[in-house]
């Protein structure tokens, strides 16, 4: 049975799809990446937490233009997720000035990326607009 | 003239543009001996060099020495993405506060011309098995999958998000920045572009990343700027032609971005450009009204409109109106980038934080030639660098 796997760590799958940040414990910031420490409060322990999957469209850009290898055109976005930036792609939208709009309701989505020579396919997220 | 100011005493910038038959040595070494020239002095006097270049493979200092003058000084090669030039002038100026030198220099040198969008170089291919790598356990390249790496890109989304929070801006808006910039790049000989484009034709150029079409970027191209800068008390021994040519740096500030939420995901050049402005008024005892004179880092259309208000030229949230109002072209109030800015005059990456310094000065001397701004008294350069780097100077004319 062909297998599963997250694009990034911070993506969960499942039947509840969402991304999980790493939290600072004393002040509270939040990280995607793996970290040395808090680039916040110097901090050094985190917890994991789950972030919000609905969010608004803070900022958007329609990219026409990119390395080889990288589809276009397509809508880049920072998703204000309840206080929570996430960076990511709007998916399941056309990507043009008149479907994108700044503080658009969106949800997280997911998309596949491919399947590798194992037969194992990659799953990303976006966020798309929601109804 | 206090002891303890640090002024320019010379200062140059090559042409900005194509220059296939000179390398970046020979760019470098153009800028160096032209502003060492316009100083009245030799590389015998100069006591430190810093050198900034990102793209010619390192040592840029000391191959600059071989050329034009090896005297055993200390050479600081410096890295700081588009900040670079502004990095080199501030490493040199915080010498020569130190008291390390009398004399010091400041090089920036890039050979971009031809270099394409550098929008996000290669992407590298996915790998034979997906495996997570890095520090988001990644299985393949972000670029493009998670949101864009492209500078274009980065600093659309971060004109749309001024937009966002403030409201009134619109493509159209963001496209007559950059038909300001092209009209007055038509006064300036050095600039890589000196053509005027109708508002139309920005527009319908090519898109490159929304909201920003080709002419509303950077462009590519290769230069070099160089500047001499002196102590107070060394220019009270000099003759009265350098001291009055001399221009007084009254601030100069280098900073980074403090963390704030979101700064990880998007890059927030607000506050760190915000951080460094107020440093420089402060410490130049000057006020955004006072300016006659403003270059900003418009390394895209999109950029120009957020660095009015990080650089307090306007109220806060008062971006739209202040560019609404023509006070930043050369006839307004606050003019911004008379040089043509970087999406006329060019960018070439390492040159452009003293080339901002260069236009600046050019008209506090009165000598900018057809763009003269009439009387131009205390003037602000400002560039950023993502990462992030935020370096402003403050200049003013010596008093008669």
């Amino acid at each position: 049975m062909p297998q599963t796997v997250p694009f990034v760590d911070y993506l969960v799958l499942g039947e509840r799809p969402h991304l999980v940040a790493r939290e600072c414990t004393v002040c509270g910031a939040r990280f995607f990446d793996r970290r040395n420490a808090c680039a916040s409060c110097f901090g050094t322990s985190f917890t994991r937490v789950d972030v919000p999957t609905e969010g608004e469209v803070r900022a958007f850009t329609i990219v026409a233009h990119a390395a080889p290898g990288v589809p276009v055109p397509f809508v880049s976005a920072t998703v204000d997720c309840a206080g929570t930036s996430v960076r990511a792609n709007l998916i399941n939208v056309e990507p043009t000035p008149e479907a994108v709009r700044l503080g658009m309701k969106v949800r997280l989505a997911l998309t596949p990326v491919g399947v590798d020579q194992a037969g194992t396919e990659a799953v990303s997220f976006g966020f798309e607009p929601r109804p | 003239m206090a002891s303890d100011d640090v002024w320019i005493l010379g200062i140059s910038m090559t042409r900005f543009g194509k220059h296939p038959d000179s390398d970046l040595i020979d760019l470098a070494a153009e800028a160096t001996m032209n502003a060492i020239a316009d100083a009245g002095i030799t590389m015998r006097e100069i006591g430190i060099l810093a050198a900034g270049n990102l793209r010619g493979g390192g040592g840029i200092g000391q191959a600059l020495q071989k050329q034009v003058g090896q005297t055993g000084i200390p050479v600081y090669n410096v890295a700081n993405a588009c900040a670079t030039g502004a990095t080199a002038v501030r490493v040199v100026h915080m010498a020569l506060r130190a008291g390390e030198a009398d004399f010091g220099l400041a090089v920036g040198v890039e050979k971009l011309a031809g270099a394409g969008l550098l929008a996000g170089g290669e992407r590298q291919g996915d790998s034979a098995t997906w495996a997570p790598q890095g520090r988001f356990g990644a299985v393949g390249p972000l670029d493009g999958r998670i949101g864009t790496e492209t500078m274009p890109g980065v600093f659309a989304q971060i004109g749309m998000e001024y937009g966002h929070r403030y409201g009134g801006t619109s493509f159209e808006l963001f496209a007559r920045i950059s038909e300001k910039n092209h009209a007055h790049s038509t006064l300036n000989p050095l600039a890589s572009y000196q053509r005027r484009f109708t508002l139309d034709e920005i527009m319908n150029d090519v898109m490159i990343s929304y909201p920003n079409t080709r002419p509303m970027c950077s462009a590519n191209c290769d230069g070099a700027a160089a500047a001499v800068l002196v102590t107070g008390a060394a220019l009270k021994t000099l003759a009265p032609e350098q001291r009055r040519r001399a221009v007084k740096i009254s601030a100069s500030v280098l900073t980074t971005d403090p963390w704030e939420e979101a700064c990880q995901v998007l890059p927030n050049v607000n506050t760190l450009t915000r951080n460094a402005a107020r440093r420089a008024y402060d410490t130049a005892g000057v006020d955004p009204e006072d300016l006659d004179l403003v270059e900003l880092h418009d390394c895209f259309a999109t950029a120009e409109l957020v660095h009015y208000d990080n650089l307090m030229l306007c109220p806060e949230g008062g971006a739209v109106d202040f560019f609404n109002s023509g006070a930043t072209w050369r006839d307004g109030s606050t003019p911004v980038n008379v040089s043509g800015g970087l999406e006329s005059k060019g960018h070439p990456i390492s040159a452009t934080g003293i080339a901002n310094i260069w236009e600046v000065a050019t008209h506090l001397r009165g000598e900018a030639g057809d763009r003269q701004i009439p009387g131009a008294r205390i003037g602000l350069a400002h560039v950023i660098g993502l990462g992030s780097a935020c370096g402003v100077h403050i200049l003013e004319r010596a008093a008669a």
